[in-house]
């Protein structure tokens, strides 16, 4: 179509040849770029002298954070506990649930067409379920409190881990898992000795990983009212008591650091 | 004894590792249990997801497809809006610091110091951004175009950072070898190694952003968020569903959409 409207340039070689030059679309690219930014600008109330007006608001308040209320350690504790719980209970369950649901999703292992495609898509749809609006939905049926923070977990690693579980699950070498389905095992049992032990550290990594994203996810999911971390943050800034704040956030880099730090150890061990 | 056997038998054994890691396992999902109750959970909640689920099958086709201010239809294209600005804001202010945080380009306490600011930012999550911007730049999509920008860097950068460490310096050496300026070392053999790259992750960043400006919303920054959890707290199911009918197909659109601009930008 480009080429077209635009036909290729003609370029004549030393040795005679003609050979042709497509016109570069870098123009296309950047007039669709500016148009998108143009109606965006317009959409969201861009506003740049507002914001070199105001924004030495943001950095009064980060100010203000520093240095944080020592004293709140102790309630902020037990909050960031609560958070750490939610997840990884969440994790936990997400990623054991995503095992039946990755082999039920992967057309190598399940010969049935419609079946890897319900599975298959029940994963996307969760995935693209934003993990504050399924927690929002989760407290509606499970009341106040962490088990709505674990469900939506819970209902987000199973989409994450499944969906890149079953992808490592179609993407290994059958050959084993045909040499012993022909040497006599069943299905089942060559799954098990055959192509488990190929995805197991892919799988384990995958689920540490995305228990490290988790406890970010957890840490908002208390604005929602399923308690942690989130609640003290919504609540403190509220009231605007931006020290108190100042010690949750510097509590909450610290753990996600060092979760960071652990979880990557083990995972450069896995692969 | 066979020589089949031999072998199987000498295969490496690590059972008290497995067990000490299954024991420490088994504790934190003990230990985490205890924050899981259900007692929370009563008749009403299950009428409710029942109630959810009809609101989702019979969606509020008028709120769906009408065009208005108060439309899904608007809200999506502000959520869309939000993310791709915020991005793009975040993508420009990323670059710098992704060369200050390169340890072969700055001296090794700029990239460190520069690193933990990167990690700093990345850790902060993204509502306690989106309620500190409400106070600076207002409730309403701005605050949430700020948000998305800043919550963009930790991630861009880092990664970011990751291309320009393995930028491939033998071009540039025959490059000065024949006589290149400095512009023109730059023009033609750093920018294309970047360049893809950084595409390729600022869309996928794009991509995340969709979720994230879909979320800010819930603290008044803009966008869907905002009718979803009035819907959501008024009981009005239908409306609910065709919000999250709307959200979902735009979100799966803007997900395939940009799988394929960086298949097409990693083959070149």
């Amino acid at each position: 179509m480009y080429d077209k409207i635009f036909p290729p340039k003609q370029v004549v070689l030393p040795n005679g040849k003609t050979v042709q030059e497509k016109r570069t679309r870098i123009p296309l690219i950047l007039l669709v770029l500016l148009v998108a930014t143009v109606l965006s600008v317009n959409l969201t109330d861009f506003n740049l002298r507002m914001l070199v007006t105001r924004i030495d608001q943001f950095f009064v308040i980060i100010g203000q954070m520093i240095p944080p209320k020592w004293s709140y350690f102790s309630p902020v504790w037990s909050a960031l506990l609560a958070t750490l719980q939610m997840s990884l209970l969440g994790s936990m369950i997400g990623a054991a649930l995503a095992l039946p649901f990755a082999v039920l999703s992967s057309s190598n292992i399940i010969r049935n067409r419609v079946v890897t495609a319900i599975f298959k898509t029940v994963l996307s749809l969760i995935r693209t379920l934003p993990t504050l609006v399924s927690a929002i939905i989760a407290k509606f049926i499970f009341g106040l409190g962490p088990t709505a923070g674990v469900a939506a977990i819970l209902l987000f690693t199973l989409s994450y881990v499944g969906k890149l579980l079953y992808e490592q699950i179609e993407n290994v070498d059958m050959g084993a898992f045909e040499a012993m389905e022909s040497a006599g095992m069943t299905r089942v049992q060559a799954f098990r000795y055959a192509i488990f032990p190929q995805v197991l550290p892919g799988f384990l990594s995958t689920s540490l990983f995305c228990f490290e994203g988790n406890v970010r996810y957890a840490a908002i999911l208390g604005y929602v009212g399923a308690g942690g971390i989130g609640l003290i943050i919504n609540e403190n800034i509220g009231w605007r008591d931006y020290p108190r704040v100042g010690m949750i956030i510097l509590a909450l880099v610290v753990t996600v650091y060092l979760i960071e730090t652990v979880s990557e150890h083990f995972r450069k061990k896995l692969i | 004894m066979t020589t089949v056997e031999k072998q199987l038998l000498a295969s490496p054994r690590n059972y008290g590792y497995i067990l000490m890691v299954a024991l420490i396992v088994l504790f934190l999902f003990g230990w985490s249990l205890t924050a899981v109750s259900f007692q929370g959970m009563n008749e009403s909640g299950l009428k409710i997801a029942g109630n959810i689920l009809k609101g989702i099958v019979h969606p509020d086709l008028d709120l769906l497809l009408k065009v208005s201010k108060q439309s899904v239809l608007y809200l999506l294209a502000q959520t869309v809006a939000i993310a791709f600005l915020g991005t793009l804001v975040g993508a420009v202010l990323s670059v710098p610091l992704a060369f200050l945080a390169a340890s072969n380009i700055v001296p090794k306490p700029v990239s460190w110091l520069t690193r933990l600011l990167l990690i700093v930012i990345r850790t902060i999550p993204a509502l306690v951004y989106g309620l500190m911007f409400i106070r600076v730049a207002g409730q309403g999509p701005f605050a949430g175009v700020l948000t998305i920008g800043l919550t963009s860097i930790g991630m861009l950068a880092k990664l970011y950072v990751d291309a320009i460490e393995e930028l491939d310096t033998r071009v540039l050496e025959s490059m000065t070898s024949i006589g290149c300026t400095t512009f023109e070392k730059i023009r033609y053999g750093i920018f294309p190694q970047l360049l893809s790259v950084f595409l390729s992750v600022t869309i996928y960043r794009f991509d995340m952003n969709m979720r994230e400006a879909a979320i800010l919303g819930l603290v008044g920054a803009g966008g869907i968020g905002a009718p979803l959890t009035f819907a959501m707290n008024g009981y009005k199911w239908n409306q609910v569903g065709s919000i999250l009918i709307g959200l979902v197909v735009l979100i799966l659109i803007i997900e395939l959409l940009s799988n394929k601009l960086r298949a097409r930008l990693v083959k070149g």
